[in-house]
């Protein structure tokens, strides 16, 4: 099981760095969102791997618990990365609509240029 | 009155000539010499103390840990500082209330003042000394605005960025060296660290920290070869030149020197770095002053040479050498604060400050010939001035010092220093005032308002009473402030007197007296030779300096970021991976403690889909939509392994998300392009391939490797899992972790998706009010449109789920204390029931449904959990302390009530808006002319119109 997780973070982060070194807005989004999938499941492993123990208090009898810090870390870090997600789509949206263009690697912008926006 | 209000009292006070300079300029000068005089009062409230040799404390513990605290200490040499800073403050107030003309912005030049006026009290009066490192940099920068408070001069503005490059980056060094100091003593209080003389100067960071120091108190004082900002600052105007230069800034390096006196001198290393700076400088100072036309400049100059000349005594760290420093640093402010305003008179007054335009003022300015003729002669070291007094004890003491085995190198260096020194006093006063009366001033030299000159002619009086009768007048002050100087030792025996009988001192003085008139009567002649001379211009050379720098940094930040997005990420990923496989190579890993659990086939089947959907999207990703869905497939498969390793709420949470981001990208792809070029050649591929497998197989081996691994430290989560319930009273960890555990950082967070969503709606805004609204209305879709936009039967069907939907999401979230759900999970779901009806009925018709702002919803949602929150003041608990409590009514179940559902109902209107917010901005790019909200659904058998409308509108 660990194996699995861990090479999935791996392939997860290889194939997300992979999509941000491209050069158009659109995979550099994907890539992001890889990535994002892999730091979220790198931080809930480091509660450590456990099925079949939800962190939801039995008042009835004593079981055991996998560790909540991390879930809840997580928890927020999935909200805040659809926060994220959203102003890149938008600024890279945004951008290529400006300039009909939706290169990573604008070349300089000639004096004056942009005025009008 | 406490030190705190005297150290305070200049920076409260520099806040009213700003306002009142709409009441006249009389104002604001009155409300800030009503400041420095009450500060002055206040000081003077000690005398009693200081003088009985008394130390007066006042502390207040700031950041006790990081041994920074408010800790102030007055003792004689605090003292004097302190009273110079003040007493001189109020001349240059006085006397810059008339020298500034009417355009000159005033209230902002006495606000600067008192700022830089309350930098330099707090400076003297710091016990701590890191509270003396916030104060010297305070100095550097208030200093700044006043150098360059004539800002239409190119000259002030470059002298201001000089000053504030040199002595910033010495206060930079100096910050080290302090810390280097308090490490040594064990404590930031110098009142501490002059008592550990011993551990001081045998420990190995002695000299780093004394050559750390010294660069900022050398840069501070303009010692050679850091002195030339001194001369640019001169671009200020007089007043400003005045205070900084006779009394205050460049006497904050001697005064640090003088401070550390105790600690720091009496060794070698001192002597030889101290005494030979200083020596260096008086002399160059002297020469190069002597052949400056303009009279600031030659002012600025001499300053420079009488720095060295303190900086020297102090380097030779004799008991009775620091005695004459201190006597000589206060000659120095009263002649020099008042030559500078001299200078000021006769700039403002006869149109120029060129030597060689000025002459025979004598007849034209009485006054101001009288108080410039004194305090020049007194410069000179002409009894029975002041200035004569103290420069005997300089030569005294330098006959009598050795360096490198010569006895005769100090005295004859410093006998030419004096010579040269008597001679660009002589200039001062012979070419200025003396001569035959010139009928081509630029102006109309006369005497001006006796504003102008009370205040040097106060400080002349001083030079004539301290000289005439120094034992009586300075003689207390001298002693005190000495006495602190060495450290409470006893002072040595010395007398303040004109008569010392024929010692070397005197001969040197005559031959320096002497050769000075000698050297002004052959002023011409070398003048010639001067100006022929080769010399280093030190301007140049720090221009140089500085495009140097810059072109270092911009090529090393473009080498790194030149604004491409894949260079940067490339720095950015390599840099991580070099340092973590550092990181692996230095520590060690230690064997694994857990055991590899094993895979069921649910697992494999996941990982398996997992992995095939990654490696998909990485070889079909120029196939955006293909892509797209293949993350889906990612997404899906992550949330349910989240389900799987026992975190339904990670699951639920990832698995809406994972919905509303799909739209959203869906969205932004129907304006972009579908496909991705080939852009790159194969090898960069293949690079940032290799690239990626390395940091890939560094995450997954970390991960994996921690995985194995038992907890390194205690785990605080068994905290959390045993209060959940007593202190939260809910049974579901995660969610009372969020809403009342964390419940601050919730609060941040809801707040940073909520600017999140404002961004995305300002961006729109931008956007479509630029030229790309044209081009959006008209835009034709590059993909063929479907033949009905808003089928019937989605129209139906989520109209029919929209309650159900909801009643979905109010489930979750009030079971969300207990069971897996929440504020969050819930405000994703009810919004993604508002979507479903934007996508099935059209965005026109469901906006003009929708009656509540987004914004409004957002602002209420961290509205309403900051009032949460702020309620548990009113129960005298800290902000964000949850209450609950139970109820039980008849026949119901027994039920909670918890003001952390309160909360979560803050977080999630927080999440409903903004996710609403940011898809409702996208969505406005696609809107077109003749798309009708009026009708739901395009064809409708209940309408009438049915059978003509054909149209793909909406």
């Amino acid at each position: 099981m660990e194996l699995l997780v861990a090479s999935a973070v791996g392939i997860l982060t290889a194939a997300g760095i992979y999509l941000i070194l491209r050069r158009r807005s659109f995979p550099v989004i994907l890539g992001l969102s890889l990535l994002t999938y892999a730091v979220n499941v790198f931080l809930f492993a480091t509660g450590r791997l456990v099925s079949g123990a939800p962190p939801i208090l039995n008042k009835y009898e004593e079981v055991a618990y996998t560790d909540p810090l991390p879930q809840a870390l997580v928890l927020t870090a999935i909200v805040i990365s659809f926060g994220m997600t959203a102003v890149v789509v938008m600024v890279a949206l945004g951008a290529y609509l400006t300039s009909k263009n939706d290169r990573t690697n604008m070349p300089a912008e000639p004096e004056g240029a942009g005025d009008d926006l | 009155m406490s030190l705190f209000l005297i150290a305070a009292l200049p920076f409260l006070g520099a806040v009213f000539p700003a306002l009142l300079i709409r009441a006249g300029r009389n104002a604001a000068a009155s409300a800030a010499g009503l400041t420095t005089f009450l500060a002055f009062t206040g000081l003077m409230l000690h005398i009693p103390a200081i003088f009985r040799g008394e130390t007066v404390f006042a502390a207040v513990d700031w950041l006790p840990a990081l041994g920074l605290n408010a800790h102030f200490f007055l003792d004689g040499l605090g003292f004097l500082f302190a009273a110079m800073i003040l007493g001189i403050g109020l001349l240059i107030i006085l006397y810059a209330r008339f020298y500034l003309s009417r355009e000159d912005p005033m209230g902002q030049f006495y606000s600067y003042l008192l700022l830089f006026q309350g930098a330099m009290v707090g400076i003297v009066l710091s016990d701590n000394i890191l509270l003396l490192l916030v104060f010297w940099e305070l100095t550097s920068l208030s200093s700044f605005l006043l150098i360059g408070y004539w800002k239409h001069l190119p000259e002030g503005r470059q002298g201001a960025r000089m000053a504030l490059t040199i002595t910033g980056s010495g206060g930079l060094a100096m910050i080290a060296g302090m810390l280097m100091l308090g490490h040594i003593a064990g404590s930031y209080d110098l009142s501490v660290i002059l008592q550990n003389k011993e551990a001081i100067q045998s420990s190995d960071l002695y000299l780093p920290a004394l050559i750390l120091i010294l660069l900022g108190a050398f840069t501070k004082s303009a010692q050679f070869p850091f002195h030339f900002w001194l001369p640019h600052a001169m671009a200020a105007p007089t007043p400003v030149s005045a205070y900084l230069h006779s009394a205050t800034m460049v006497k904050a390096g001697l005064f640090l020197m003088a401070r550390l006196w105790p600690v720091l001198a009496g060794t070698p290393e001192w002597f030889y770095i101290v005494a030979t700076t200083g020596l260096v400088t008086m002399l160059i100072g002297a020469v190069i002053a002597l052949f400056k036309d303009d009279l600031k400049a030659l002012l600025a100059f001499s300053t420079v040479s009488h720095l060295g000349l303190i900086t020297m005594l102090l380097g030779f760290g004799t008991k009775i050498a620091a005695v004459a420093a201190v006597f000589h640093i206060i000659n120095h402010a009263t002649f020099k604060a008042a030559l500078f305003m001299t200078a000021g008179i006769v700039d403002h007054e006869a149109g120029t400050r060129d030597i060689k335009r000025l002459g025979g003022l004598r007849h034209l300015m009485p006054v101001t010939f009288t108080i410039g003729m004194v305090a020049a002669l007194s410069m000179a070291g002409i009894p029975p001035l002041n200035g004569f007094l103290s420069k005997e004890m300089m030569l005294e003491e330098a006959a009598h010092t050795v360096w490198n085995g010569s006895h005769l190198i100090v005295p004859v260096l410093a006998g030419i220093a004096a010579l040269f020194s008597a001679a660009y006093s002589f200039r001062f006063v012979v070419h200025v005032f003396l001569g035959p009366k010139r009928d081509d001033y630029p102006g109309h030299p006369h005497d001006p308002t006796p504003g102008m000159w009370i205040g040097p002619a106060f400080l002349v009086v001083l030079v004539v009473l301290i000289g005439l009768a120094s034992a009586y007048i300075a003689g207390p002050m001298v002693a005190t402030a000495a006495g602190a100087v060495i450290g409470g030792a006893e002072l040595p025996y010395y007398s303040l007197k004109l008569w010392h009988g024929l010692t070397p001192a005197l001969y040197i003085s005559i031959f320096a007296v002497a050769g000075g008139a000698v050297l002004l009567a052959l002023h011409k002649p070398l003048e010639k030779i001067w100006n022929a001379l080769p010399r280093p211009e030190a301007k140049t050379i720090f221009e140089a300096a500085i495009r140097g720098f810059t072109l270092l940094s911009r090529a090393l930040t473009e080498g790194l970021h030149n604004g491409m997005l894949t260079r940067h990420a490339t720095v950015m990923v390599t840099f991580t991976v070099a340092i973590s496989y550092l990181a692996y190579q230095s520590g060690t890993l230690g064997a694994a403690t857990r055991a590899v659990q094993q895979p069921g086939l649910l697992p494999l089947v996941g990982w398996f889909a997992l992995v095939v959907a990654t490696l998909f999207i990485v070889a079909k990703h120029r196939n955006r939509l293909l892509a797209l869905v293949l993350i889906g497939v990612v997404g899906l498969v992550v949330s349910l392994s989240f389900n799987y390793l026992s975190a339904p709420d990670l699951a639920l949470t990832q698995i809406s998300v994972e919905v509303v981001t799909i739209i959203l990208m869906l969205l932004a792809l129907n304006f972009m392009p579908k496909e991705t070029p080939v852009e790159t050649p194969a090898f960069i591929r293949m690079r940032d391939g290799a690239l990626s497998i390395v940091a890939g197989l560094g995450s997954g081996g970390l991960i994996y490797a921690l995985m194995m691994r038992d907890f390194a430290f205690p785990t605080i989560s068994d905290f959390h899992l045993a209060n959940s319930y007593k202190g939260g009273g809910g049974t579901n960890v995660v969610n009372v972790i969020l809403v009342d555990f964390r419940g601050y950082d919730t609060f941040g967070e809801i707040i940073v998706l909520g600017i999140a969503a404002v961004v995305i709606f300002a961006l729109t805004e931008a956007v479509l009010g630029s030229k790309v609204r044209a081009y959006l209305l008209n835009r034709e879709p590059d993909l063929p449109q479907a033949g009905d936009a808003h089928p019937l039967m989605m129209v139906v069907v989520t109209r029919v789920m929209m309650p159900l939907a909801l009643m979905v999401a109010a489930y979750i979230f009030f079971r969300g204390h207990n069971l897996p759900g929440g504020g969050f999970i819930a405000g994703l779901i009810a919004a993604i029931a508002i979507i479903m009806q934007y996508m099935a009925s059209g965005f026109s018709w469901a906006a003009e449904r929708q009656r509540f702002f987004y914004h409004g919803i957002i602002g209420s949602g961290v509205l309403i959990a900051a009032a949460t929150g702020i309620g548990a003041w009113f129960n005298g608990m800290p902000f964000l302390t949850s209450d609950f409590g139970y109820i039980h009514w008849a026949p119901l179940e027994e039920f909670e009530w918890a003001t952390a559902a309160l909360f979560d109902l803050g977080v999630f209107l927080a999440v409903v808006g903004a996710v609403l917010l940011a898809l409702e901005s996208l969505s406005r790019f696609a809107w077109q002319p003749g798309m009708s909200s009026e009708h739901a659904m395009d064809i409708n058998p209940a309408r009438d119109d049915a059978a003509e409308k054909t149209g793909t509108e909406g």
